[in-house]
């Protein structure tokens, strides 16, 4: 079963947060992760295995780059399901 | 004519490690000594490793000067002469020489010849390899005292001004002697490679290569730092789980968790991967030591004796993992 965007988003909010600390309602489509979030690239790493585990897709480590806003991660996620 | 029968060697029921030995590089190198040609500080270094210092060995100190040092004081400690070790591996990436092995080279140095003697190349897994070999020797009957190194000179390998993997490095060696035993003292190996991912972790050019182009530099190290973080912290949870079950153990049985010491972000990712109970003390040498390839866990094992953390007797799970990519896990009874 596909997850919707706002599915999406809610379960990567969680899992920000779980790495972060940071509180879910930070997780927002249009923040960036360095510049908005100050997440460095070791976090990005965890929170895109985490990802990839809980949505069932798969993020090659050169698309990671790519993924400037939670935004960006969330139309990624959404399309791999597919 | 019927063929004649052939011996075949059987040796002691079970193996264990009998006597460790650890060496550092005696320079202390601090974040600010080579945060400048990484453009990088003390502060970003310690976030991203855990690192706050690195032991270097100074110039004209070698692998096999290091390997020496940690190898007397392993076949001290296992109550051993020099003359009992009859077979010697040495894991290292940084002895220069295609030929001979420096494994030979060790082993005349201390006197042990003629013990067998090679080189095994499995970057950071490298002593868990060996001890895993050195298991199997001992119980075939193959050998009956293996000495076991892990031992690298990495300040050799690498340039002042890559940021992806020299500012992590430093030197030194650990050594073991495994040994017949009464009890079984190291758990099945479970091991593995992934060449697929062989540039992950690599040198800059091969030896052909620079001795081709005059322009080109003396090799050095380099790795894709976040595919190999994304590798170590995740698939290696599930190898370490592996080796646990292999030896018939759960993680609150264990005492002590020695993963090489890569990253400390690595360590703190496996042991939440692994459900690792508070109880269990974890080598975390790579704060003071920097990675030392196949040393790392020999050391961060010998510290974690020396301060008290853990006892002669307690179980202790290992992991390495490395270029290749490669990895080997165990659980041994600590010397």
């Amino acid at each position: 079963m596909a997850y919707t965007e706002s599915e999406i988003l809610e379960g990567l909010a969680e899992i920000v947060s779980e790495e972060t600390g940071l509180p879910t309602d930070s997780v927002q489509l249009d923040k960036s992760f360095t510049d908005d979030l100050d997440i460095d690239s070791l976090s990005m790493m965890t929170i895109v295995t985490l990802a990839e585990e809980k949505f069932s897709v798969r993020i090659p480590d050169d698309e990671v780059k790519n993924l400037a806003t939670v935004g960006d991660a969330v139309s990624f996620i959404n399309n791999a399901q597919a | 004519m019927t063929r004649a029968t052939l011996n075949q060697a059987s040796g002691a029921k079970f193996s264990r490690i009998m006597g460790l030995g650890a060496v550092r590089g005696e320079l202390v190198v601090t974040n600010d000594d080579i945060a400048g040609p990484i453009d990088s500080s003390d502060e970003w270094i310690r976030q991203r490793t855990g690192i706050v210092t690195r032991r270097r060995a100074p110039e004209g100190v070698d692998v096999i000067d290091l390997s020496e040092q940690a190898a007397r004081e392993a076949i001290e400690n296992a109550g051993l002469q020099p003359s009992d070790i009859d077979a010697v591996i040495l894991s290292t990436v940084t002895w220069f020489h295609q030929t001979p092995a420096g494994a030979a080279v060790l082993a005349d140095r201390l006197g042990v010849t003629p013990a067998a003697a090679w080189d095994i190349s499995a970057a950071c897994a490298g002593y868990a390899y060996g001890i895993g070999q050195a298991d199997a020797l001992v119980r075939a009957g193959t050998a009956r005292h293996v000495l076991v190194v892990g031992a690298e000179k990495m300040s050799d390998f690498i340039d002042p001004t890559d940021r992806s993997i020299s500012f992590l490095l430093g030197d030194g060696a650990g050594a073991a002697v495994v040994g017949p035993s009464d009890f079984p003292g190291i758990g099945p190996t479970v091991w593995g490679s992934d060449g697929s991912k062989a540039q992950a972790v690599r040198q800059t050019h091969s030896w052909q290569e620079f001795k081709a182009d005059p322009e080109l530099e003396w090799p050095t190290l380099r790795q894709d730092g976040q595919s190999v973080f994304k590798w170590a912290s995740f698939q290696m949870g599930p190898v370490a789980q592996r080796a646990l079950d292999a030896a018939g153990v759960t993680a609150d049985q264990i005492q002590a968790f020695v993963p090489h010491q890569a990253n400390m972000r690595i360590i703190d990712q496996i042991i939440k991967q692994l459900k690792l109970p508070e109880s269990v003390a974890v080598g975390r040498d790579i704060a003071d030591t920097g990675n030392t390839s196949a040393a790392s866990i020999p050391l961060a094992t010998e510290r974690l004796l020396r301060e008290g953390q853990v006892s002669s007797g307690d179980l202790s799970l290992q992991i390495g993992f490395g270029g290749g990519l490669v990895y080997a896990a165990q659980v041994v009874v600590l010397p």
